[in-house]
């Protein structure tokens, strides 16, 4: 892990739904990253005014690639930047990256369980990718709470490796609108839904829960009442408490 | 100076000299914790004090209470580059805790329900910089903030702070948390921005 500050070029960047993008990077000297762990990058303006955010990293590579997917917040600071703004060829500066606690390593054995709301899909799509990359044989599940279909990151890629991966299924819930066809009305995720849409308790699952933070609580709050362990469920949530409190 | 991004003008959120380096100013309070928020009831809850010598005192919620209260205002920095400035508090200072305390002991390590546990040395505990604080902005700690009662030491770096605290054990040595050992710094300083090891 470095923690100085280090250059890195953009080398890609795509739309990956209306208000987000995928920002490819070239880190010179980056040696890989853990699944799930976050990168800070730097944004300088021309008076010397800086800027620093968080940013969970979607890859899982081993060398001095990484990409990012940052979604723009309304009233956002540094993400409007990153998505509408940012050009292949541009430099920026990160650190890291940095964390080793909300991480899947391809040596742990047991079942994965991922709980995604919204963009919080980001670090678990790096464990869901270290894990396809690896020769690790264990279950992994998503279930992923979306808005919209078109709300959706890496929708190909989910839908390719939900048809064609042996060890993944991917479940989703959709809270506002639904695709065509589907069978249910979209509804907020209910208790009922989430236990009927995960592996069960008794697989004793390794869970990774990420998203705003009501999200995250209320999940997490479901999942011990129904039985998993707490020491079971590692959480990372972004964004405020709705309120001033 | 590094990389400019001639694009990029920003908020300025930052010209205020209250915040920290690297830090920017936010009027809402995120939350951010490993796991799940433990539940413990008021009526279960108890607050230790450990040494090396085996000597421990503990206060359940009543005798917490019944010890003098402080209000505290101050300003709060989170490892993630949010700081919240002028917050409010009410709890009980670690010196008064600690007042009949005997130790040679120079570190500590803070325990949390839930199994978390920092470590900070015993002088950032004490002399008007560390409390039990389980009031904020004039009501009670929510539990998503480490309710019923949480560290409160505002000038390290807020994971510090240990939310769901439930005591404090003497050490003799400096040893890492659990955030300590998940790549963040041993000590914590914002002004210094001691954010990673």
């Amino acid at each position: 892990m470095s923690t100085l500050w280090r250059v890195a070029e953009v080398i890609r960047g795509v739309p990956e739904t209306e208000s987000s993008r995928t920002i490819g990077l070239r880190v010179d000297g980056l040696n890989g990253n853990l699944a799930g762990q976050h990168i800070d990058i730097r944004l300088t303006a021309d008076d010397g005014y800086t800027a620093v955010r968080s940013y969970s990293v979607a890859t899982a590579g081993m060398d001095e690639l990484l990409e990012i997917t940052v979604d723009e917040l309304a009233n956002g600071e540094v993400s409007p930047y990153l998505v509408r703004d940012l050009m292949v060829g541009d430099q920026l500066e990160i650190r890291g990256p940095v964390g080793g606690w909300f991480v899947w390593l391809p040596t742990d054995p047991n079942p994965v369980q991922l709980i995604a709301g919204g963009s919080g899909i980001v670090p678990l799509m790096s464990m869901i990718r270290a894990h396809e990359a690896s020769v690790n044989p264990s279950q992994f599940r998503l279930l992923y709470s979306l808005k919209s279909p078109e709300a959706g990151f890496y929708r190909e890629e989910l839908l390719t490796l939900n048809q064609g991966s042996p060890k993944l299924t991917v479940d989703y819930v959709y809270t506002r609108k639904v695709p065509e066809g589907w069978p249910m009305a979209p509804k907020r995720l209910t208790a009922e839904t989430l236990l009927a849409s995960i592996l069960p308790a008794d697989m004793a699952p390794d869970i990774f829960i990420c998203g705003q933070t009501m999200f995250v609580e209320t999940v997490t709050v479901w999942m011990v009442q129904a039985g998993y362990p707490a020491a079971s469920i590692k959480t990372e949530r972004f964004g405020g408490t709705g309120g001033t409190r | 100076m590094g990389i400019i991004s001639s694009g990029f003008h920003g908020k300025r959120r930052t010209g205020n000299p209250a915040l920290p380096p690297g830090q920017y100013e936010t009027p809402s309070f995120p939350v951010l914790t490993a796991g799940p928020a433990p539940y413990i009831a008021r009526a279960d809850w108890e607050f230790f004090i450990t040494t090396e010598t085996g000597q421990r005192r503990a206060w359940s919620w009543d005798e917490l209470l019944a010890l003098p209260q402080v209000d505290i205002r101050t300003d709060i920095h989170c490892v993630t580059s949010w700081s919240k400035l002028g917050t409010s508090w009410r709890g009980v200072s670690l010196d008064t805790l600690f007042a009949d305390v005997e130790t040679t002991s120079e570190f500590t390590t803070a325990h949390s329900y839930g199994g978390y546990t920092t470590n900070v040395p015993l002088q950032d505990l004490l002399d008007g910089q560390a409390w039990v604080a389980w009031q904020f902005d004039g009501e009670p700690l929510e539990r998503a903030h480490g309710g019923p009662a949480r560290l409160l030491i505002p000038h390290l770096y807020f994971w510090k702070s240990a939310k769901w605290i439930n005591g404090i054990e003497l050490m003799p040595h400096d040893v890492p948390g659990f955030w300590e050992s998940n790549g963040y710094h041993i000590y914590g300083d914002p002004w210094r921005e001691e954010r990673y090891s």
